[in-house]
Formats: structure tokens, C-alpha cells, sequence
């Protein structure tokens, strides 16, 4: 029999090996992705187009195309999303329809991300005749995040205490201004958080789009603005391979003689891009509570 | 007293003293009638039948859980989605506890303080101004004024007169409850609830809230509260004594702490339960 002392040392000492344990495994990932990736790094790599049979491509259209496709999957995502955890947390009486709509979510959120897409590709790809597009890609993400999305922002609306409602209530306000008026202002930051962690995993899907947005980066012409035109960045149409979705391909069956080295480099870019949306995600969290909370 | 039959049935060994406000000066500015508050199917509230005089200070006291709270928090319909409120409650001659009665603008009327300070997380100067900017209220000198004379009648302008854009969130627990009377006063009701608002306070800011409410009774009618019984004897003209889910015993501040008719009331604060 250890004397309680003893049994604590022994529990905190077990406690700081399995989180060191953990700490280390992720560190050893992500120092290997870092160090054989950034070599690779270089401004030509990361705007020049890919090429398919030589050495020397670059990944400026996959990258584009996966920050075009997170701000056109968020435009999409974030007012439903809102909308959903607004009325699920401030209006919905507990019954069996919320519970069902919960329910419903939390299946949704642990759904595999290639069902995601196999879905995606049945319906907005073939049946809905979107081909592979943008347009289908960002439908797939919008259901990959939706589900992610309203959790997070439901629980940012948790966070702020009943009293707050009911000071406003009794100021005489209605619910619809109570929740516009001060539950939101207070959840910002925390909601804000939530969107970008949010971002930082639909920046990293691969399997979602590869039967959505497809797995061709045909080149974009940087001068061509009208999203009509085939070329242009902002057309909604076009098939694009976004960086994640390279990496797989290059991987798989990528014939270019450096494909290592642009699967690294694309591997360390991609792993930056959500390192940054993590770190703005607390910088921009803090700044706006501070901001909002004192005028 | 006026008991309708199936409650007498009930109440019939039940020993009550109840002496409704008569004072010609304060006529009665808000009554219930026949008030039953339910939770489900649970009646938390039966039968409270009560007078409010204006301008003067009302205590609601009894042990936890009698239902003191449950019956502030009907009389401006706050329990709304949470309870069942069957009867009448009538302000100015309406009868506010009724579906087409515009709750919103009748919560204008009748304010509430709550147990908890809640100031929102804005500056100090937009927990006040900013309900009256959403009804209309948007000339700054207007505004301004209306700041300055509710945080001086709360008692807490001197203290924040050069901080009013910092956030009211890094007041004092004390100062933010002022902060929520004069956010409360701002939209110029005719009735102040507190519930416990002194609960969660020290000694100092109680009494400097005691008399901030001993001030404020001159331009509203208050009904307070109150889990400390020297607080009630300190600042109410009348109070009601509650205990499960009853008024047993309604009559001025005075007779119930020196001389209460009703053997648990004279228990209860003489400190030999509850």
C-alpha cells in the first residue's frame, strides 16, 4: 500500500510522461514536415504553376485555389451555420425535434470526409451537373463544416451566461435583440476562434475534393478578373486541385522527377498555413474582445 | 381576505395574518390576484394575493425555496418561458399577466435587478445608453445626460465619471451592481424588482446600495428580495413573509419584526429557522 504522497508522485509523474509522450510525437511530425519541406521553399515555388512531366514546378494555382475554396465553403457555411446554433441554443425548447437536429449533427461531423466527397460528387458533381468545379468543392466542404461550424458557435453562445440574457430581457429588449444586441457582441471572439480553427481543417481536406473540385489545376491567367471566363481566378466553374489534394496526387501518381521534394514543400506550406491560422485565431480572439468589450 | 373554495379546502388550518397597504399617499400601483406560478405541473406559487404601495420599499422574505423569488420574477413576466403564471396582475389598472399585453415595453416599466451583477460586456457608458439607442434615443446630449443623472442616482457617477468608455466588466462587484440599477433606472421605469441584489456583495457596498435604494424611492415604487432580515427592517415600509410557496403574513415592516401575528413568521425572524 503507497501512502497517498507517494501515490500522487506516482499519478503526477505518469501524467507528465503520457503528455510529454504526446508532445513529442507531435513535435517529431511536424519538425519532419518542416525540415524536409522548407528547403523546397522559394517565391518561384510558391507561385509557379505545377508541371506535370518536368522539374521545377511550382505550386502557386493549388494554393490560390485552396484559399479561393475555404472563402467561398465559409461564405457559404458560416450563415447557416449561425443561423442553425442561433436557434438551437437561444430559441429551441429541448424536444425531439432539436434532439433529432443534434443528433443529426453529431453523426454528420464524425462522417468520414471521402463520403463527404463521394456524396458530393453524386449530387453536386453528376446530378446537379456542377461538374468537377469550385462551386462543387465548396457545396462538399459546406457540408464537411457545417455540422463542426454550428457545434463551435453553439458553444461560444454557451459561454455567456444566462444573467446576460436575462439583463436584457428585463431592459425590455426582445429575445431577437438580446441575442443581436449583447449575446453576439460577447460571443465574437469566441466565435471568430472557432471559424478559423474551423478554416485551418477545411484548408487541410483532401478527400472531400478530390471527386468535387477535381484533381486538375488548369493554369489561371492572374490578369483575367472576369469570373466568367474560363482562365480567370474567380471563376466558380472551372475544375481546381487545391494544395492538400496535390499532395495526395503527387503521392500516388505523380511523374515529375522531383515529386518528393514538391510533395515536401507542399507538406511544410500547408502545415505553415494552419499553424497561422491557429496563432491569428488567438491574436485576432484577443484583440476583438478586448476591443469589443471596452468600447 | 378573499380564498376561493378549492384553495380554502386546502388552507383551511393554514394560519395567515395579511394586511394590505392603506396609506392614502402611496396609492397601490401594482396588485396580484389570485397568482399561481407553476413549474410543469408543480405549483410553485399558489394563491399569492399582494398590494404594492407606490414609492415605498416592499421585502419579500421566507427560507429558500418559498417561492419569494419565483413570485418577483412573475411580476414582470421573466418567468415567461420557464413557468405557468395564472392570474392577474394589475399595473395601472391593466392586467399585465395577459398574451396580448406587449411585454417588451411593459418590462420598460417594471425593471429588474437580478442576485448576480450582469453588466454586459461593453463599456460602462453603452450598458446604459445603448437600450435606449435601440428605442430611439440617439441624440448624443440626450444621451449623455441621461448617463450621467442614472449613474449619479445610482450612486456611482463619482466613481466612473472618467472611465465611461472602460469596460464594465473590470468594475468591482458592487459598482457593476450599481451599474445594472442605474442600466435598469435609464429606461425610466415606474417599478424597480430587486432580486437579492445584495447577495453577492461585502458589507460596505450593501449599505452603500441600502441607501442608494432609500434614495431611489422617491421616484420608484420597489420590491425587493432579501435573504438578510436587518436589511429588510433597515429600508422597507412592508413586508410579505413567504413560505412554501405562500404569503403567510403581509403587514408593515415595523409589525412584522416587533410583533408578528403568525407563529412561523415570528420564527423566521427571530432566527429560529429558515
Amino acid at each position: 500500500m503507497m501512502n497517498p504522497k507517494t501515490q500522487n508522485k506516482v499519478a503526477i509523474g505518469t501524467l507528465y510522461g503520457v503528455a510529454g509522450l504526446v508532445v513529442l510525437i507531435l513535435l517529431a511530425l511536424l519538425g519532419y514536415i518542416l525540415v524536409s519541406g522548407l528547403p523546397q521553399l522559394s517565391w518561384h515555388f510558391l507561385t509557379a504553376p505545377a508541371k506535370a512531366f518536368l522539374k521545377g514546378g511550382g505550386v502557386g494555382v493549388q494554393l490560390y485555389n485552396s484559399f479561393y475554396l475555404l472563402i467561398l465553403a465559409m461564405l457559404i457555411s458560416f450563415p447557416i451555420a449561425l443561423g442553425a446554433a442561433i436557434y438551437l441554443y437561444e430559441y429551441a425548447k429541448d424536444n425531439w425535434v432539436t434532439t433529432t437536429i443534434r443528433t443529426a449533427i453529431e453523426i454528420l461531423s464524425s462522417l468520414p470526409s471521402v463520403v463527404v466527397g463521394l456524396f458530393g460528387f453524386l449530387f453536386f458533381v453528376v446530378k446537379l451537373r456542377l461538374g468537377f468545379s469550385i462551386l462543387s468543392g465548396a457545396f462538399a466542404l459546406t457540408f464537411f463544416n457545417l455540422p463542426l461550424l454550428t457545434r463551435s458557435i453553439e458553444d461560444s453562445l454557451r459561454t455567456i451566461d444566462t444573467t446576460q440574457r436575462e439583463g436584457g430581457l428585463a431592459l425590455g429588449l426582445s429575445r431577437w435583440e438580446t441575442v443581436t444586441r449583447v449575446i453576439l457582441p460577447a460571443a465574437v471572439p469566441s466565435i471568430l476562434t472557432g471559424v478559423i480553427l474551423s478554416a485551418g481543417r477545411v484548408f487541410g481536406e483532401a478527400a472531400a475534393l478530390i471527386y468535387t473540385a477535381g484533381q486538375s489545376a488548369p493554369a489561371l491567367d492572374f490578369t483575367d478578373w472576369n469570373p466568367f471566363n474560363i482562365s480567370s481566378p474567380l471563376n466558380p466553374m472551372r475544375p481546381a486541385e487545391t494544395l492538400a489534394v496535390h499532395i495526395w496526387k503527387i503521392n500516388s501518381e505523380g511523374i515529375m522527377p522531383d515529386a518528393k521534394a514538391i510533395s515536401s514543400g507542399s507538406s511544410a506550406v500547408l502545415v505553415l498555413a494552419i499553424l497561422l491560422f491557429n496563432f491569428a485565431a488567438r491574436y485576432l480572439g484577443k484583440r476583438l474582445y478586448k476591443r469589443l468589450t471596452s468600447a | 381576505m378573499f380564498l376561493s373554495n378549492d384553495v380554502q379546502e386546502n388552507t383551511e388550518m393554514l394560519e395567515r395574518h395579511i394586511v394590505q397597504p392603506a396609506d392614502a399617499e402611496h396609492p397601490t400601483i401594482l396588485s396580484t390576484e389570485d397568482l399561481h406560478v407553476y413549474y410543469g405541473k408543480k405549483e410553485a406559487i399558489s394563491e399569492g394575493d399582494l398590494r404594492f404601495a407606490s414609492n415605498q420599499i416592499t421585502a419579500l422574505i421566507g427560507p429558500s425555496g418559498s417561492g419569494k423569488s419565483t413570485f418577483l420574477r412573475s411580476l414582470n413576466r421573466m418567468n415567461d418561458r420557464i413557468a405557468t403564471v395564472t392570474g392577474r396582475i394589475m399595473y395601472r389598472g391593466v392586467d399585465i399577466n395577459q398574451p396580448s399585453i406587449d411585454v417588451y415595453e411593459m418590462r420598460r416599466r417594471v425593471g429588474m435587478v437580478f442576485q448576480r451583477p450582469n453588466p454586459f460586456a461593453k463599456s460602462i457608458y453603452d450598458n446604459i445608453a445603448f437600450a435606449l439607442r435601440l428605442r430611439g434615443t440617439t441624440d448624443k446630449h440626450e444621451l449623455d445626460e441621461i448617463v450621467e443623472t442614472s449613474l449619479k442616482q445610482a450612486a456611482l457617477w463619482n466613481q466612473v465619471k472618467d472611465d465611461l468608455n472602460k469596460s464594465a466588466l473590470a468594475l468591482s462587484g458592487g459598482q457593476a451592481q450599481r451599474l445594472c440599477i442605474a442600466r435598469a433606472i435609464a429606461v425610466k421605469p415606474d417599478i424597480l424588482l430587486l432580486d437579492e441584489p445584495a447577495s453577492a456583495l461585502d458589507p460596505v457596498s450593501t449599505s452603500q446600495l441600502e441607501d442608494t435604494l432609500l434614495e431611489l424611492k422617491q421616484n420608484y415604487s420597489i420590491i425587493i428580495v432579501t435573504h438578510n432580515m436587518q436589511q429588510a427592517g433597515r429600508i422597507s415600509e412592508y413586508t410579505a413573509f413567504f413560505n412554501q410557496g405562500r404569503v403567510l403574513e403581509y403587514d408593515t415592516t415595523s409589525h412584522i419584526f416587533t410583533n408578528p401575528q403568525v407563529q412561523i413568521t415570528s420564527d423566521y425572524v427571530s432566527g429560529n429557522f429558515g
